[in-house]
């Protein structure tokens, strides 16, 4: 079993709060891998660590057995770790496709970006079939912050997809959208995985997460708490009481029924 | 529709090539001049701080620079007042690219609001150092030899020089617009952390754009030194000019390419002809003031946005109406 | 350099720059309030000053009591200001047009101060203007005391209003997070309009104790404003301590270069050491550090 992904013994704090206090986490090579927890867990910080927004104060993280703690956000991402964000970060003022385009390269460097057009016909060619693949090829020419909420949230993973990463991390990829966009979601990521790609989801949307995943890891307090098969996770009376205390009531009445 | 803007620009080309030919008198082509020079820097301004969202209030360091640049190249390297003395505008811009070098190291590791001040006080550092150093002459200033111009004829190869230096200008802004590193000047302009997350190495990107902006004002202050023979330190580093090349930009349209040509074609000829007309600044002033806030107040935008608005609204009968009910039918199918 | 000179630059440094401490901390309210940047802030100044040149001049109206007429005066010139263009200004831009707009608003009133006071340049007079006190050995000028009291007054009530009464706890409040504020139930709108108000209002104090310290005209705004912006900066900003200190830092290291090396370089160091703290703090001196992810 190779781990694309490791995370081991990652502390950090911000102020007095503790967000994470010596917090491992193992992600496959070709999984799709579920972060959940109660509210302030530190699931989002631990993203930021993992994609160098926030430098740990202790552990390491290394991606594909390279050692890549506390590397800048842009050397992680050229490395092959894409990422959204749980409030869906787009670039509001330029085109749909602009901001496919922003993503398109991963290890340019900036001099050559002064000298060559906005994209090459591959490229642009890359960026109208992964805005097929979300179904925003048709609203291409837009400016992206007239973009629906749900529609931000597609094109923030088809920009992070036309980069063509290894591993992608998803915050809250079903927050606040509807149900049948959850559901579209979902089958995207299950077409990719099979094509692939491995991914790390953080969600609140329990029913998403165990129907997807093929490994849940639960946070608890700035911990991993338990890893393990979606039902395994489920029955383990650890996380029910992890979530009993965090008084997410919508999560206990669904894990106490399964 | 290409072809028509290409039509377009073309024409406008045309008519600054043709302006000096059909009017002669110094008075006017001196607003020309002055008119041209703006137009340029507000552009050269616009391609970094229109682009990238970073509003430098210290544009008159390299105008100052590429000035100092002429006056100085020229006293000590004996050259004739003349036409040889053009052949130092482009160093003028080179020497203020290499203080921007930095100067943008510094001033580009803080974010906006904080790098708007510290490019004003990065100004009155320049200003003050130009005003007690010796080698600029202190005060007094430094005087260049006289060009041996003779009447109406004095202005015109300024008023061509000038030109090509925003019509250089433009075409840099466009191809800027263009280019991936423009794309990824407007990225960082709407989220930076995002672009940097996407791979773009935003501090090289923001330093570049911050450099090659100067080059045009360097040479612009360069222009001006020679054309008028004489500078002062309170002259060339003004305060004024800093907030007023970003005045035109955001009156014309902030990040848009025709924004502040349209922005110092207004100002800069109303500001000339005002300033030659009365003698009294104050009114000038209160009326350049209020010009910016009644524009601010009803077109937010700038005008250029604002009249392609109305325009389009008024021509949305047909095929161009078709974007706005689109993005709400994308809406509501997801 | 001498003990005297060390003396007049730590004793100037408190009582003068207090008072740039008061002129700064409107300035950096408002810009933690509501992310403006009044660059109108050093002409009304000037504005202040000039009122109560004219009290005093043309009515006999001493300068501390002219105050009485002259801070109501400045604080609805502030709301006036602040509902007819500050107001106005939306969207992402807004903090770099706010820029732009106050300076457009400070051209207008440089341009009417002209017409109405000429360039020629005045200093507010009377009796504690012209007479000195002994302190530590040197001689000050009486204004410089009653100045400093006044600022300490105004900092000291500002203070008492900001952290022990209920509008102070919603200011707080905005300056923290506006979102959140607003989330709470406060109205972010009306404590926008009177924080500037107040951050003008101050202008009134710190401009008569200017123009009786310093002859002036509408010009000395830039100077003024230059000065304040490095002061907020330095200090951090949004921050208030970080203003006062600034604001003493500031005075006080132009009176040691001043004696040290050379007057001419005076004014200059202190934008230098802007430069050198940024470079290292880019937050400023007592500045949040922006929370920058998600």
């Amino acid at each position: 079993m190779s781990a694309l992904l490791e995370a081991k013994g990652i502390s950090r704090a911000f102020g007095g709060l503790r967000a994470l206090n010596g917090c491992s986490l193992h992600v496959e090579r070709g999984s799709i891998t579920g972060l959940i927890g109660p509210n302030g867990s530190g699931k989002t910080t631990l993203f930021n660590v993992i994609t160098g927004y926030v430098k740990p104060e202790a552990g390491t993280v290394s991606f594909d057995g390279k050692d890549i703690t506390g590397a800048r956000p842009n050397a992680v991402f050229a490395l092959g770790v894409g990422r959204t964000f749980q409030l869906t970060r787009i670039f509001s003022r330029i085109s749909v496709v602009e901001n496919m385009l922003v993503a398109t390269q991963r290890e340019e460097s900036w001099l050559r970006g002064l000298t060559r057009s906005k994209s090459s016909k591959t490229e642009l060619d890359a960026a109208m079939e992964w805005l097929d693949f979300v179904g925003l090829a048709r609203l291409a020419s837009l400016p992206a912050g007239s973009l629906s909420y749900g529609q931000r949230k597609l094109l923030e993973l088809a920009y992070v997809l036309v980069a063509d990463p290894d591993v992608i991390l998803l915050d809250e990829p079903a927050g606040g959208v509807n149900l049948t966009l959850i559901n579209e979601i979902g089958e995207k990521i299950r077409t990719l995985n099979k094509s692939g790609k491995t991914f790390l989801i953080v969600e609140h949307n329990m029913e998403f997460v165990m129907n997807l995943c093929d490994t849940v890891t639960v946070m608890h307090q700035g911990c991993d708490l338990v890893s393990g098969r979606p039902e395994e996770v489920r029955n383990n009376p650890l996380v029910l009481d992890a979530y009993l205390g965090g008084g997410d009531d919508e999560v206990v009445e669904e894990l106490s029924h399964g | 529709m290409k072809l028509r803007q290409s039509a377009w620009w073309a024409l406008g080309l045309v008519i600054f090539a043709l302006f000096p030919v059909v009017v002669t008198n110094p008075f006017y082509t001196t607003i020309g001049i002055f008119t041209v020079i703006y137009m340029g820097c507000a552009t050269s301004w616009n391609m970094f701080s229109g682009y990238s969202g970073y509003v430098s209030l210290g544009t008159a360091i390299f105008y100052g620079c590429g000035a100092y640049t002429m006056a100085l190249v020229s006293i000590h390297g004996h050259i004739p007042g003349g036409a040889e003395q053009f052949w130092v505008v482009p160093l003028g811009g080179l020497v203020a690219m290499a203080i921007a070098v930095p100067l943008g190291a510094v001033a580009l590791r803080v974010r906006r609001h904080t790098f708007v001040v510290i490019t004003i006080a990065f100004f009155f550092v320049f200003q003050l150092a130009a005003i007690n150093a010796n080698f600029t002459g202190g005060p007094a200033g430094l005087s260049l030899e006289l060009i041996p111009w003779q009447g109406d004829a004095y202005n015109t190869p300024f008023y061509y020089v000038a030109l090509a230096i925003l019509v250089f200008s433009v075409v840099l802004s466009a191809l800027v617009r263009r280019s991936r590193f423009g794309l990824q000047l407007l990225a960082i302009r709407d989220d930076e952390d995002r672009a940097l997350g996407l791979g773009v190495k935003v501090k090289a990107v923001k330093l570049t754009g911050y450099t090659m902006s100067a080059f045009v004002v360097g040479m612009a202050g360069a222009l001006y030194a020679m054309f008028l023979g004489q500078i002062y330190p309170q002259f060339v580093f003004d305060p004024v000019f800093d907030v007023t090349i970003a005045l035109m930009a955001f009156l014309g349209g902030f990040g848009t390419l025709l924004g502040p040509l349209v922005g110092g074609l207004i100002l800069e000829s109303s500001q000339q002809w005002l300033t030659a007309n009365y003698s009294n600044g104050s009114l000038y002033l209160i009326l350049f003031g209020a010009l910016f806030l009644i524009v601010v107040l009803f077109m937010p935008q700038g005008i250029v946005v604002k009249v392609k608005e109305v325009w389009s609204k008024r021509t949305s009968t047909g095929s161009d109406a078709t974007q706005a009910p689109l993005a709400t039918l994308g809406s509501e199918s997801l | 350099m001498n003990s005297s000179a060390l003396i007049h630059a730590l004793v100037d440094g408190v009582l003068t720059g207090s008072v740039y401490a008061l002129m700064a901390t409107g300035l950096t309210l408002v810009f933690g309030v509501m992310d403006i940047i009044n660059l109108a802030q050093g002409i009304l100044v000037i504005l202040g000053a000039y009122l109560s040149y004219t009290l005093s001049v043309h009515f006999g109206v001493d300068l501390f009591v002219g105050l009485l007429i002259t801070i109501p005066t400045l604080f609805v010139v502030g709301i006036v200001i602040e509902r007819l263009f500050v107001a106005r200004l939306k969207g992402p831009e807004r903090t770099a047009m706010s820029i732009l707009v106050t300076y457009a608003i400070s051209l207008v009133i440089e341009g009417i101060l002209n017409e109405v006071y000429s360039i020629n340049q005045v200093q507010l007079q009377a009796w504690y203007v012209n007479r000195s006190f002994p302190i530590f050995g040197i001689y000050l000028p009486y204004i410089y005391l009653l100045g400093f009291i006044l600022a300490a007054a105004l900092l000291g009530s500002l203070y008492y209003m900001l952290y022990r009464t209920r509008f102070g706890a919603s200011i707080r409040a905005s300056l923290s997070d506006q979102t959140a504020a607003a989330l709470v139930g406060i109205d972010t709108k009306r404590v926008a309009t009177i924080c500037f108000g107040i951050g003008v209002a101050v202008t009134a104090a710190g401009g008569m104790i200017y123009g009786a310290t310093n002859a002036f005209n509408a010009s000395s705004s830039y100077d003024l404003i230059s000065r304040l912006l490095t002061i907020i900066v330095l200090g951090g900003m949004g921050s208030l301590g970080g203003a006062l200190v600034a604001g003493i830092l500031m005075v006080m290291l132009q009176d040691i270069v001043a004696v040290v090396w050379s007057p001419i370089w005076s004014s200059m160091s202190f934008f230098v050491v802007l430069v050198i703290v940024l470079s290292l703090r880019p937050q400023g001196l007592f500045g949040k550090q922006s929370a920058r992810v998600a």
